[in-house]
């Protein structure tokens, strides 16, 4: 059974390399990845000087790992269904769990890496990490929790890239808006916290905040608890809906 | 095992239309098994499902002795698939592709890097091994789509319409190498429109049609299936009216190829009575008369037509 489960891991890294070397690896889809939250960004900084560079940057941490992670992994089923290659997928002696997994580790690996640039840019301009382990543990864990999220949003059975896109624009961009990015958590109103709850952004952004010394709002142990909550029910999802949407692909 | 696909009364419909509907047959091992019919017939719908893509309405599907429903991950171990619309991934090379497919089969990578070598040395692409596949002619990926199908040395091939739209030379090396595998040993099951292809390669031919079987059998049975049609070839030495010559009562179809007329009739005997007397009213001497078998493709149409 074992050897089973630990083939089937293989297969999911053979699905992961092809990701990277067909998905990620391009200028554009690199480049967009870091420009979208920059964007975003400095569009908050010019309008809100009186936060600090920490509470800043976290923001900017949260921004990046939602935008990267689920920048590509919405469309690749949409993309391979396009160009005739999902059939052929499908054929292969991989389960859906395999296939939906090396998707997620493509897409975690893009996240986490590119998250590192704002990590870095906050370094250079003075933030001082605190508490760096639960920083990279946070990062692990949420990469994982939106490429999940980026699975879940492939589900809808179109073959159109941009259909997919849209309904990912759909979600992201307003996850940004109710996390407590742009206003601390402490300063929302009763009905803005309660559906910042509702955000796995939120619990990410809030142990960013502890990471780098500003304190949490909620205890680190039910942040990283509930962002594991989040990914599972992702995935499980996932995997639940691509297994009755796939055949309707092809 | 004597049969390594055995389909029972398989069915699957899209909203009120039947593509796939009751659906038997088996496929010995070693053999090429033809799978023919029109557009729209249900031919891919019944690939699919043998190859674990789709789930069947009802009905079972045994490939290699597994219930392709309930153990799909250890029947595709065994399978090479070449589905209808099926494309490489064109940003990746023929070797990236190959290896590829080799990891998502579970190859051992010294193994999959030899297989691969060889692979792309049989099917004429090691020159371009290292090219992105977005240059490649249809040919050429065709060719690739075929070796990928290859790499696990898998005892069952799939291939739905492997040689479609192709050039001579790809049509041509796509055949020897299916061939060659008869010869190994491996069972395939070609899904194709090209009837002389099936007459050539396969040892039996299912055709379906409105998602049921039609017939199951060998090109010449299928051939004698249809015999009432008869058809004779003649050729006249000198010019013939083809009006005329449609008015003998026993002609139920006549055509002209080059200088040979072919006629279809009902009864073979006295058709060449009637043809024999119109040379010498016409006084015109015939100077060839050949009996000929209906060909596969008059098989094909009428079965197609009945059922």
């Amino acid at each position: 059974m074992l050897n089973i489960y630990f083939s089937q891991l293989k297969r999911s890294l053979a699905i992961m390399k092809k990701d990277i070397l067909i998905y990620y690896l391009k200028g554009p889809v690199i480049i967009f990845g870091i420009l979208i939250p920059l964007f975003l960004f400095l569009a908050f900084l010019t309008g809100s000087k009186n936060l600090s560079t920490d509470f800043l940057i976290s923001g900017l941490i949260g921004m990046t790992m939602l935008f990267t992670a689920t920048s590509v992994s919405p469309v690749i089923t949409p993309w391979e269904s396009q160009m005739n290659t999902l059939e052929r997928l499908m054929t292969y002696p991989i389960s859906i769990y395999t296939l939906i997994l090396g998707d997620i580790l493509a897409s975690v690996l893009f996240g986490a890496l590119i998250t590192m640039v704002p990590v870095i840019i906050g370094l250079i301009i003075g933030v001082n990490i605190i508490h760096p382990i639960i920083l990279i543990v946070g990062i692990i864990l949420a990469s994982l929790c939106f490429s999940a999220l980026g699975l879940l949003m492939a589900t809808p059975p179109t073959n159109a890239p941009s259909n997919v896109m849209m309904i990912s624009s759909l979600i992201k961009f307003p996850l940004v808006f109710i996390s407590g990015i742009f206003i601390p958590l402490e300063s929302m109103p009763f009905w803005g916290k309660a559906i910042a709850s509702f955000s796995p952004l939120t619990y990410f952004t809030d142990l960013t905040r502890y990471s780098l010394g500003n304190g949490s709002y909620y205890p680190i142990l039910l942040d990283f608890t509930v962002i594991i909550l989040f990914t599972v029910i992702f995935f499980a999802l996932a995997v639940k809906i691509h297994k009755k949407t796939l055949p309707m692909r092809i | 095992m004597k049969n390594v696909v055995e389909v029972q009364n398989l069915t699957k419909g899209y909203k009120e239309i039947k593509a796939v509907d009751g659906v038997n047959f088996k496929v010995k091992k070693g053999e090429i098994f033809g799978f023919l019919g029109p557009n729209g017939a249900g031919k891919t719908t019944t690939v699919r499902m043998l190859t674990g893509i789709i789930k069947p309405d009802s009905g079972k599907a045994y490939i290699l002795g597994y219930n392709i429903q309930k153990e799909p991950l250890k029947a595709k171990e065994h399978l090479g698939v070449v589905p209808e619309t099926s494309n490489a991934y064109v940003d990746l090379s023929a070797w990236q592709n190959l290896i590829l497919t080799a990891d998502l089969y579970g190859v051992h990578k010294k193994d999959a890097e030899k297989r691969a070598d060889d692979l792309l040395k049989e099917f004429d692409l090691y020159e371009r091994r290292n090219d992105k596949v977005k240059g490649f002619s249809k040919g050429m990926k065709q060719r690739l789509i075929l070796a990928m199908a290859l790499i696990n040395d898998p005892q069952l091939l799939f291939l739905d319409e492997p040689t479609s739209g192709l050039d001579v030379q790809s049509s041509i090396l796509i055949r020897q190498m299916l061939l060659q595998l008869r010869e190994k040993g491996k069972t395939i099951l070609l899904t194709t429109h090209n009837l002389e292809e099936a007459n050539k390669l396969c040892e039996r031919i299912a055709i379906i049609n409105k998602g049921k079987i039609a017939a199951i059998d060998t090109p010449e049975n299928l051939k004698k299936m249809i015999k009432k049609l008869n058809t004779i070839e003649v050729t006249f030495d000198g010019p013939i009216n083809v009006q005329d010559l449609s008015d003998i009562p026993e002609i139920q179809d006549i055509r002209k190829t080059g200088d040979k007329f072919i006629l279809n009739t009902n009864n073979i005997n006295n058709l060449i009575s009637a043809v024999t007397g119109y040379a010498k009213s016409k006084d015109v001497k015939i100077v060839a008369l050949n009996t000929l078998d209906p060909s596969l493709e008059e098989v094909f149409i009428e079965l197609t037509r009945r059922s």
